[in-house]
């Protein structure tokens, strides 16, 4: 696979560490109410769709940037990369 | 139609005119006492004992496509119960147990040999760790047994014992493991099945789940509504995506693994040989080919095929232990669905809705575990609760913090 990397460019996906869903970026609040059922939630359960999904990618060796990469797991066909960044910061997680 | 030497004789004489379809095509009935979903070696396992061992003969296997099309068909066909975990170990050597008669259980073929299995060390650590284990199999009523590098090397001398980087100190055998011949089991269990009476459907698709108020009544499928009293899914990589239809998010990731074959060689290989610096399984094949594999992809799939740095690295595994593997051709390769769980271990439990019961998140450990897993599964579904070797086997167990976690990783699905 090739990860089209927003500030590289096209980069090998052996380059990169694979961490899971993007959901991941969501980490829920520890003093919420029912702050339990959520980590368990967070930390165990996954949509794992077949389809579109929306994952989070380390580039290691290269400029050590958390990439939000949508990706077909029924095809490998990425159609949209963004900076982690960016899209934690749109979400409301980063400052 | 029993099979025997005697049998294979007499048809041999008679212009093999008397062999029979070794199972049925039935059309799927208005309702059966438990559908299965899902006729991969662990369906049709679980529908063996159910009605061999568990007198309940109303079953039916509902498959999505042909008869042991997933994964049953696409592993590297080694069993063995060398385990660590008090969770696991009595389970797969309750396996162990039940692949050595299952030729005799089953009256099929299975191939099954008892080969030996050798995991090998490279650091001092490494060998205390497998000391460890082997006196956990112990306990289990397995069987485990040290080799040094010298006896290693009487016996296996064509291992790279001097490399410079993994050098190889020495192994664990557990002599009883070995290989299978993976389709025979998947179709020894379906002959033994349908000739108890369970309705085998191919090509039959489930769509959905009829549930209501909390209990599930039967199974929707591309053939038509099906009743049953309890429903077992047992769909291994399509584990999220069958559950999804019933409301329910799984600690389960799909990945794929990737498997691989050489040209036929003479023997070469006695047993199974495991890499113990990387991740490097293999064996050789009674039609000479060398079978191995080694870590899965990594990322989340569900296409049956894998990419090229896997391919590579599996490579280098083979020729760190046996340099003389790079002197063979690659046949073919392929990859395989793998339900991988959030600690590495599997499930078989009831599920929150009544009368929907799961079985699923094997990682790629899920083949020498099929007789057990379908015993175990038969026992929860006929008496609703779990076989003693299987009962930390549960859905709840990340809530409840009693994980099953054989290499303590944690939740990160692709490191397991």
């Amino acid at each position: 696979m090739i990860i089209p990397h927003p500030l590289l460019g096209p980069r090998d996906a052996a380059e990169f560490v694979y961490l899971g869903d993007a959901s991941l970026i969501d980490r829920p609040d520890w003093q919420a109410e029912g702050a339990m059922e959520q980590f368990h939630d967070y930390g165990y359960l996954r949509d794992n769709p077949a389809g579109q999904h929306q994952e989070l990618w380390y580039h290691e060796q290269g400029d050590r940037s958390w990439l939000v990469v949508t990706r077909d797991t029924l095809t490998h066909e990425i159609t949209q990369v963004e900076l982690a960044r960016d899209v934690a910061r749109a979400r409301g997680r980063d400052k | 139609m029993r099979y025997s030497a005697f049998r294979i004789f007499k048809e041999g004489l008679t212009g093999n005119k008397g062999w029979k379809p070794v199972w049925r095509d039935p059309e799927p009935k208005a309702e059966y006492d438990i559908v299965i979903i899902g006729g991969g070696g662990h369906g049709l396992a679980t529908a063996y004992y159910l009605a061999k061992e568990f007198g309940h003969r109303n079953v039916a296997v509902l498959e999505k496509g042909w008869l042991g099309s997933g994964n049953i068909g696409r592993n590297t066909t080694i069993i063995r119960s060398n385990y660590l975990l008090p969770g696991n170990e009595p389970f797969y050597e309750m396996s162990m147990k039940l692949w050595e008669n299952l030729e005799q259980d089953t009256n099929y073929n299975s191939m099954v040999s008892q080969r030996s299995i050798l995991n090998l060390f490279h650091t001092d650590g490494q060998r205390d760790a497998f000391v460890r284990r082997a006196n956990a199999m112990f306990l289990a009523g397995a069987d485990a047994e040290l080799a040094d590098a010298a006896a290693l090397r009487r016996e296996l001398p064509f291992l790279d014992f001097d490399n410079a980087r993994f050098p190889i100190k020495g192994g664990l055998f557990q002599r009883r493991g070995g290989t299978a011949r993976h389709d025979a089991v998947a179709w020894g269990y379906a002959r033994g099945a349908d000739s108890r009476g369970v309705d085998i459907i191919q090509n039959c698709e489930v769509t959905g789940f009829d549930i209501q108020n909390g209990k599930c009544l039967g199974v929707e499928t591309n053939r038509g509504a099906i009743k049953a009293k309890k429903v077992a899914v047992c769909v291994a990589g399509s584990s999220s995506r069958v559950m999804a239809a019933a409301g329910m998010r799984l600690p389960i990731e799909s990945h794929v693994l990737q498997a691989f074959v050489t040209e036929g060689l003479k023997p070469v290989l006695p047993g199974v040989i495991t890499f113990g610096a990387g991740h490097f399984y293999v064996s050789q094949s009674d039609k000479g080919g060398l079978v191995f594999g080694g870590d899965i992809d990594g990322y989340n799939t569900y296409a049956q095929r894998g990419n090229l740095p896997v391919v590579e690295d599996v490579a280098e595994g083979g020729m760190a232990i046996m340099p003389m593997i790079g002197r063979a051709r690659l046949l073919r390769s392929w990859g395989g669905l793998m339900d991988m769980s959030m600690d590495g271990s599997p499930f078989i439990d009831k599920t929150h809705i009544d009368g929907l019961y799961f079985n699923g998140g094997w990682c790629y450990g899920g083949f020498k575990a099929t007789p057990a897993s379908g015993y175990a599964y038969a026992h929860l579904l006929a008496k609703d609760e779990p076989h003693p070797t299987a009962a930390q086997m549960r859905l709840d167990r990340f809530r409840s913090g009693n994980i099953i976690d054989e290499k303590g990783v944690g939740n990160q699905p692709n490191l397991h």
